[in-house]
């Protein structure tokens, strides 16, 4: 990160929304392991333009996020490439963008109903409902929520389809950097992902540090991780044309 | 992959819509009623998007019902779960034996990232879908409302290294896939106009819609 401007701590059962600039950097660590954060993109000039999942694992014919992955809206363009993807224990990271997110009803399930009045800020809080009070907060509402990738969650598939939430590798000091090829607005929650079996909620934190992004070279990663990102790049390129930055 | 056939016999239905390859279908069906999907020339993708008929903002969720059910692929016994956590249709029949939700939409927009940027004009099952919705506002569906959706008929393949690969080669002419509502639903359907993937064989084809109650 060329330079640094904010750091904050998110605790495990929060939401957040923020818009960032183009060349913003924004990296997330999993500060004692096991973290999820969902996570989703908006246009700010014309918030009808999301994330788009399928485009965005089609695109780069993967199933999993991982650096080098360009995060792809629904108009052929590019919110945000992952220029760093660290894993404590040295293997990359592996973050999902097909489960979707925890809703009241999950939640209380496993691990009891959701009530301010007892638990105060510790609540059980579910990424659902968490979307929409940031979505709200934009003239947004539960037509426009896309589906959302869940960072450090990684999600395995079996050759018949089936899913598990593979918890492994989620360790402490796990950590993911977005370099922001388009303005966008990011609304954001640490509730735990829809799969997490865990005994007890877990909550937990995610350091979030915020920073000017060293500036897109010819030979950079994620830009020439496949023939596909380059062309999102020049997507990129035509809708800043008439720009400057 | 469980193949089951259905015992409907398509002469008692009460309605049976023709759509070519690169036309849409927008209509509703009643809950109870069941319809089938055919793939009549083989090798043809049907994109396809389900709202509540009350209310749009609640439709098909790729991302609850792949949860619900545990698994990435659709077949008889699936049930389509909405974003609201309510059952909207079961897959009561099928005799292709895996459709896939992951993949989404063709678009133009993405279009140009998949293939080429000069592929900005070719039609595409988003153009199909923007022009069902702006020729028919009493459905109050809206772009907001187009979203992650069903590919009948395609064949998406994950690896357990967490690949994505387009396999094809299991749908065939005659195939079909049926499902019964259960609630009063709006059907969308881009039967895909793709020409640059081998998702229809390079060779877009109609699909019928038979209904039934
Ligand atoms: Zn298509």
């Amino acid at each position: 990160m060329s330079k640094l401007i904010y750091t904050t701590t998110l605790p495990g059962n929060g939401h957040w929304s923020l818009e960032l600039r183009r060349g913003s950097l924004m990296t997330i660590t999993d500060i004692e392991g096991g973290a999820n954060v969902g996570m989703l993109f908006y246009n700010p000039r014309n918030l009808l333009e999301r994330y788009n999942a399928p485009d965005t694992l089609k695109c780069q014919h993967t199933f999993k996020l991982e650096r080098g992955n360009c995060l792809y809206s629904d108009m052929g363009r590019i919110f945000a490439s992952i220029v760093e993807d660290h894993s404590a224990n040295g293997a990359g990271n592996w973050h999902d963008t097909v489960c979707g997110t925890s809703n009241a009803r999950s939640v209380a399930l496993r691990w009891g109903q959701r009530d301010y009045q007892t638990d105060r800020n510790q609540w059980l809080q579910n990424g659902y409902d968490a979307f929409l009070v940031e979505l709200a907060k934009y003239g947004l509402s539960r037509a426009d929520m896309a589906s959302n990738i869940n960072w450090f969650s990684k999600v395995v598939a079996d050759d018949a389809g089936n899913i598990h939430l593979d918890t492994g590798n989620a360790c402490a000091g796990n950590s993911v950097s977005l370099r922001f090829e388009m303005d966008t607005l990011v609304v954001l929650h640490t509730c735990p992902h829809p799969l997490n079996n865990a005994e007890n909620y877990p909550f937990k934190p995610v350091q979030i540090e915020l920073g000017e992004a060293d500036p897109v070279t010819a030979d950079d990663y994620c830009k020439n991780f496949r023939p596909e990102n380059q062309r999102g790049f020049q997507n990129n390129e035509l809708y800043y044309l008439a720009a400057k930055n | 992959m469980t193949l089951k056939e259905s015992t409907r016999n398509p002469e008692q239905a009460i309605a049976r819509h023709q759509v070519k390859a690169g036309d849409y279908f927008l209509g509703e069906i009643k809950q109870g009623q069941t319809f089938r999907l055919v793939d009549l020339e083989g090798n043809q993708a049907a994109d396809v998007l389900f709202y509540n008929a009350k209310d749009p903002s609640e439709r098909y969720s790729a991302m609850d019902t792949i949860r619900h059910q545990g698994n990435l692929y659709l077949g008889a016994g699936t049930t389509l779960i909405s974003n609201a956590n309510n059952e909207l249709l079961d897959i009561v029949a099928d005799t292709c034996g895996r459709h896939d939700t992951l993949g989404g939409a063709c678009a133009t927009e993405s279009n140009t990232v998949r293939y080429s940027l000069e592929k900005r004009c070719m039609h595409a099952c988003r153009d199909s879908w923007m022009l069902a919705i702006a020729e028919h506002p009493e459905f109050g569906i809206h772009k907001r409302d187009i979203t992650h959706n069903i590919n009948f008929f395609m064949n998406v393949p994950v690896t357990a290294q967490g690949g994505l690969t387009f396999a094809d080669g299991i749908s065939a002419p005659g195939k079909y896939v049926e499902l019964t509502a259960k609630m009063d639903i709006v059907m969308l359907i881009s039967n895909c106009p793709q020409l640059n993937n081998p998702c229809n064989g390079y060779n877009p084809t109609p699909i019928d819609v038979i209904v039934w109650n």
